[in-house]
């Protein structure tokens, strides 16, 4: 008796871990028919809010753009990714686009797709190879400008005011690409006016908690606090309740700056919490459409594409704030 | 006084705290500020009372020789289930929608402690391979229930949990307190820590002298699912938001780490609470210091190994023996062997 329900028991688990496979991964199928241009995407994930309104914007855009969509989601491993590309060759789509999980290790699968005569767009991540012909463009964000205008915002902020400014900054996963990226961008643009002293700087791993966590301990080592520059919006906000408890009020006694435009973080700024946020854009998908149809038709285009990106002060996040999708 | 047990663990806390006063003069200042207490010493507690639960369940588990990987996906699911629950209620802010969310999460937790204790006890797997099964299916799920976004919820109630404070001291840490207290309770002045020791230490034979040693497993991992599920209540409450993908990320490899710093042998057959609880404070300083003196990110992990391997080995007493003896002539002594080596694992 124990034994037969222990054994359901093992069927419920496994049960679980099935349909939380079959949820996520898979590929939509749709057939080549039509003459309409077939665009293979093998996706990193579903791993952040802001990977979910990629995945959106992509699917959206296919649809708009009349293009047959083969989406494939790779649950952040580079075989699975490996494996939907070499499907999508066999399958003979038009055009493949994919975010690399990692940056190194594709140069095997790229060239089947070479060979195959199969452009390949890279999106969002960019990566590690030698040999620049083995996909026609990158589409995606460029961290350290994203980092510069975040400096230059600083700069003209504090233009007109003598006297140090202390600055705190969140940084995002040791290592990863918008941290090392963001971070050096930040820093070439203050470097220039030494008023601006970088007093402290840790890694709140790109969450809330973390950021938090780090922004109270920063609290208490630091005397003077005048500006907080996070990589993300989700340590910024963490970092807001950190400040609030500490009973001083973010955006006005500790500036905010932060990257990402997520729709919470346009809450808080229009509440006046963050000062400024530059936009880090996943809505991609219209752009990635424009250059598939490009490639497939023979065109050139430039080997690196950098998303429209914008920024946003409190006033335009308020006013973009019911509209914003993620 | 160095006999006891407690003696060292306590020592490395009190050293780690004394070093911070070295950078950060009003390191142990503590003041009232907006109506709740304020300070470094605070920081420590409040943060730490999440890890402080964990570690409680995964004494008892690793008490009875077994292991709970599962712990971090738990945190995950809890938050993200209460979360959810409340940003889709009618009132986020009533009473009664947390204290539905509250009994929903811990519902589940004992439905996956159950099925952690079951699959250990009855069909005898062993613990770190039943618990690896939810600790990476368990991850998903969570973000199943998200869908994959971070849930924010507005709703003072369900703040109090982890972000709020009672009587001017954070409510983390008077419930993290109180469920310390009570195991206490339950395991010193009755026989069941007796028990779990005797299971731990030969399942076989005490199973054989009257014991029901499947019993106490099984509750040892639902107590643990709990304890696991009111610290990922803590979390999610802290920063008012549900993120299933880093909601407790490797809060099992930290927890294990707090019951080895304690003292409690991972062999099993004899734990102790308060040294846990001094482990995970341990834990939770060493991350407070880092962030107070400023040690670059890019060496963290290296400050962090080298202050854990130091305190493991002063916590070995073959360790200390060894070193002691170093100049008069040592005999027959033992291979020196690192509190967190020895991690037989037995069903």
């Amino acid at each position: 008796m124990s034994k037969r329900a222990a054994a359901a028991v093992l069927a419920g688990a496994m049960i679980v871990g099935l349909s939380a496979c079959s949820s996520t991964g898979g590929s939509s199928d749709g057939k080549k028919s039509n003459g309409k241009l077939v665009l293979g995407f093998a996706q990193v994930g579903a791993e952040s809010g802001w990977r979910t309104a990629n995945t959106k914007s992509v699917q959206e855009a296919a649809k708009k753009a009349g293009i047959t969509l083969k989406f494939s989601d790779a649950q952040q491993k580079q075989e699975n990714q490996i494996k939907a590309i070499r499907s999508f060759i066999q399958q003979k789509v038009d055009v493949i686009a994919f975010s690399p999980v990692v940056e190194s290790g594709w140069d095997t699968v790229l060239k089947e797709a070479k060979a195959a005569h199969i452009p390949v767009i890279l999106t969002d991540r960019a990566i590690d190879s030698a040999d620049t012909s083995l996909y026609a463009t990158f589409l995606g964000s460029d961290f350290v400008e994203e980092g510069k205008k975040a400096g230059d915002w600083l700069v003209k902020e504090y233009q007109a005011k003598p006297g140090e400014v202390n600055v705190v900054q969140l940084e995002g996963t040791t290592g990863s690409a918008p941290a090392n990226d963001r971070k050096s961008g930040f820093a070439d643009a203050i470097k220039g006016d030494p008023k601006f002293k970088v007093v402290a700087s840790q890694t709140g791993d790109f969450t809330r908690a973390k950021g938090k966590e780090v922004m109270q301990a920063f609290l208490k080592a630091q005397p003077k606090i005048d500006v907080l520059y996070a990589h993300n919006d989700d340590m910024a906000l963490g970092a807001i309740q950190a400040i609030e408890e500490a009973g001083k009020k973010p955006g006005t006694d500790i500036k905010i700056v932060s990257v990402d435009g997520v729709k919470d973080a346009f809450t808080a700024m229009s509440q006046g919490k963050i000062n400024f946020d530059v936009e880090c854009n996943p809505l991609l998908g219209d752009q990635l459409m424009e250059l598939a149809k490009k490639v497939k038709n023979g065109e050139s285009v430039e080997h690196r594409i950098k998303t429209v990106e914008g920024t946003f002060t409190p006033e335009q996040a308020t006013a973009a704030l019911p509209t914003r999708q993620y | 006084m160095t006999k006891h047990r407690l003696f060292w663990p306590a020592a490395v806390l009190v050293a780690m705290l004394l070093a911070n006063l070295l950078f950060t003069p009003n390191f142990f200042a503590v003041h009232t500020k907006e109506g709740h207490l304020y300070g470094s010493l605070i920081d420590i507690l409040h943060f730490g009372a999440p890890l402080i639960l964990v570690s409680l369940g995964m004494t008892l588990v690793i008490a009875t020789g077994g292991i709970d990987l599962s712990v971090g996906s738990t945190v995950a699911i809890a938050g993200a289930l209460a979360c959810l629950y409340i940003s889709e209620a009618s009132d986020p802010g009533s009473v009664s929608t947390v204290l539905v969310a509250v009994a929903l999460a811990l519902a589940v937790a004992l439905v996956l402690g159950a099925v952690n204790g079951l699959l250990v006890s009855r069909i005898g797997v062993q613990p770190i391979v039943a618990t690896l099964i939810l600790m990476v299916a368990g991850r998903g799920v969570a973000q199943l229930i998200t869908d994959g976004q971070i849930i924010t919820v507005t709703s003072d109630p369900y703040r109090l949990i982890g972000g709020g404070y009672w009587l001017t001291v954070p409510f983390s840490v008077l419930l993290a307190g109180a469920m310390v207290g009570l195991t206490l309770l339950l395991t010193r002045s009755t026989a069941l820590g007796l028990l779990l020791e005797s299971v731990g230490g030969n399942p076989v034979a005490s199973r054989l002298v009257g014991i029901r040693a499947h019993r106490l497993t099984t509750l040892v991992y639902v107590a643990s699912a709990v304890c696991a599920a009111v610290a990922g209540l803590m979390i999610s409450s802290n920063v008012s938001a549900a993120d299933g993908n880093n909601a407790g990320l490797w809060i099992e490899l930290d927890a294990i780490l707090a019951v080895v710093i304690g003292g409690t042998s991972l062999n099993g057959g004899r734990f102790s609470i308060g040294g846990t609880v001094l482990g995970a404070l341990v834990i939770q300083t060493l991350s407070t210091t880092i962030y107070t003196i400023g040690i670059p990110p890019e060496t963290t992990l290296v400050f962090k190994a080298a202050v854990v391997i130091t305190v493991c080995l002063i916590q070995s007493p073959q360790f200390r023996a060894k070193a002691t003896r170093r100049r008069t002539t040592a005999p027959g002594g033992q291979q020196p062997k690192p509190a967190s080596a020895d991690s037989k694992v037995s069903a």
